[in-house]
């Protein structure tokens, strides 16, 4: 652990810029200072000053972007803008690293070809969630779900990223069995797990079983 | 620098027999893919039908994936952030599992067409040397000198 993630996670003490935080994390775009203001019911200026201290805290990432779709001469002053940052902040104490032992397994199971007895444990331990629903079981999980368009749960965050990163096939594989085991376990099984990978997402996605 | 990627990969059976079937049904659409993906540069094709896979003199079940890419963003959101990752998670259920790299990645000139024979050589010198700036893989990447 280092004293700089402490520090990060410390800036999230602030009830209003937790609420700023959680706003911003949550939305699939950059958003600009009044919408966080108005999304978490602060004024804008106090919004400002709480937004640009969790960048100052590497939480956020900031830039400029004209919110108003024109451009050239006369289109105003560019706004400043704010997502999530893809840093990652770990805090253990004491300290912790689950991570490097994952990395250095999921190397061991592809050198052994151990895919499907991984699949199957992720599935496993999927089908052990004890949440009221699929919903509850993926945010417990860190997975962020939200509603498409189209009426399938999406997945906003990666809870795996930084392995699945490293071993994408086999992490995304694992991803997906785990899912499947959570569906089984809260018996939402018109809801069906698949892998829909794009950038910046989760690689699964639920779409509801239609009868053929 | 636009960067070049040679994947190779043992076919169970030949490309015809029903076995690979739905992998070869699946050429058509993923291929689409692949061409209309951002940073999308070149790929080697044998003709315009999707299902005719890349004839070469290494071994009938040798299937050959060679493309070119403008940047590592482009390629990787291709090969593991679309629709082509559910068939990499099968590809056991088509391909045989090998122990030595099947893939590998160099930079090219803009402009510059690889040939196979240039492809399959840096294979083989990722394979004798590991991974160096002339031939490397996502996991030990080189940007171009």
């Amino acid at each position: 652990m280092s004293g700089d993630d402490l520090d990060a996670l410390g800036a999230l003490r602030d009830p209003v810029r937790r609420a700023l935080y959680d706003y911003v994390a949550g939305r699939d775009h950059e958003v600009g200072r009044d919408e966080a203001a108005g999304g978490a019911g602060v004024g804008r200026t106090l919004a400002a000053f709480h937004l640009d201290k969790l960048v100052e805290a590497g939480l956020l990432d900031a830039g400029f972007r004209r919110l108003t779709g024109r451009t050239g001469p006369g289109s105003g002053r560019p706004a400043k803008v704010y997502r999530r940052s893809r840093r990652e902040h770990q805090v253990s104490v004491p300290p912790r690293d689950y991570r490097t032992l994952a990395l250095v397994l999921a190397e061991a199971v592809e050198e052994l070809g151990g895919e499907e007895a991984a699949e199957a444990a992720a599935r496993r331990a999927g089908e052990r969630a004890k949440a009221p629903g699929l919903r509850e079981a993926l945010r417990e999980r860190g997975y962020e779900p939200y509603d498409d368009d189209g009426g399938a749960i999406r997945l906003r965050n990666c809870p795996f990223h930084v392995i699945a990163e490293d071993r994408p096939v086999l992490v995304c594989a694992m991803n997906l069995a785990l899912c499947e085991g959570l569906v089984a376990a809260v018996g939402e099984e018109d809801l069906a797990p698949r892998l829909d990978a794009r950038p910046g997402e989760c690689c699964v996605a639920f779409s509801k079983n239609k009868p053929d | 620098m636009h960067l070049a990627q040679l994947n190779v990969a043992h076919l169970r059976a030949p490309a015809h027999s029903p076995e690979i079937a739905e992998f070869i049904a699946a050429l058509g659409p993923i291929n689409a893919i692949s061409d209309a993906a951002s940073g999308f540069v070149w790929r080697l094709k044998e003709s315009n039908d999707p299902t005719e896979t890349v004839k070469h003199p290494y071994g009938d079940l040798l299937l050959i994936n060679f493309s070119v890419w403008e940047t590592r963003e482009s390629l990787w959101n291709f090969v593991y952030r679309s629709p082509h990752l559910e068939y990499l998670r099968r590809r056991r259920e088509w391909f045989t599992r090998v122990a030595e790299p099947y893939s590998v990645m160099w930079w090219v000139p803009e402009g510059h067409i690889p040939s196979l024979e240039d492809g399959m050589s840096r294979l083989d010198l990722l394979r004798a040397k590991g991974p160096g700036p002339e031939a490397f893989t996502f996991k030990d990447f080189h940007e171009p000198s």
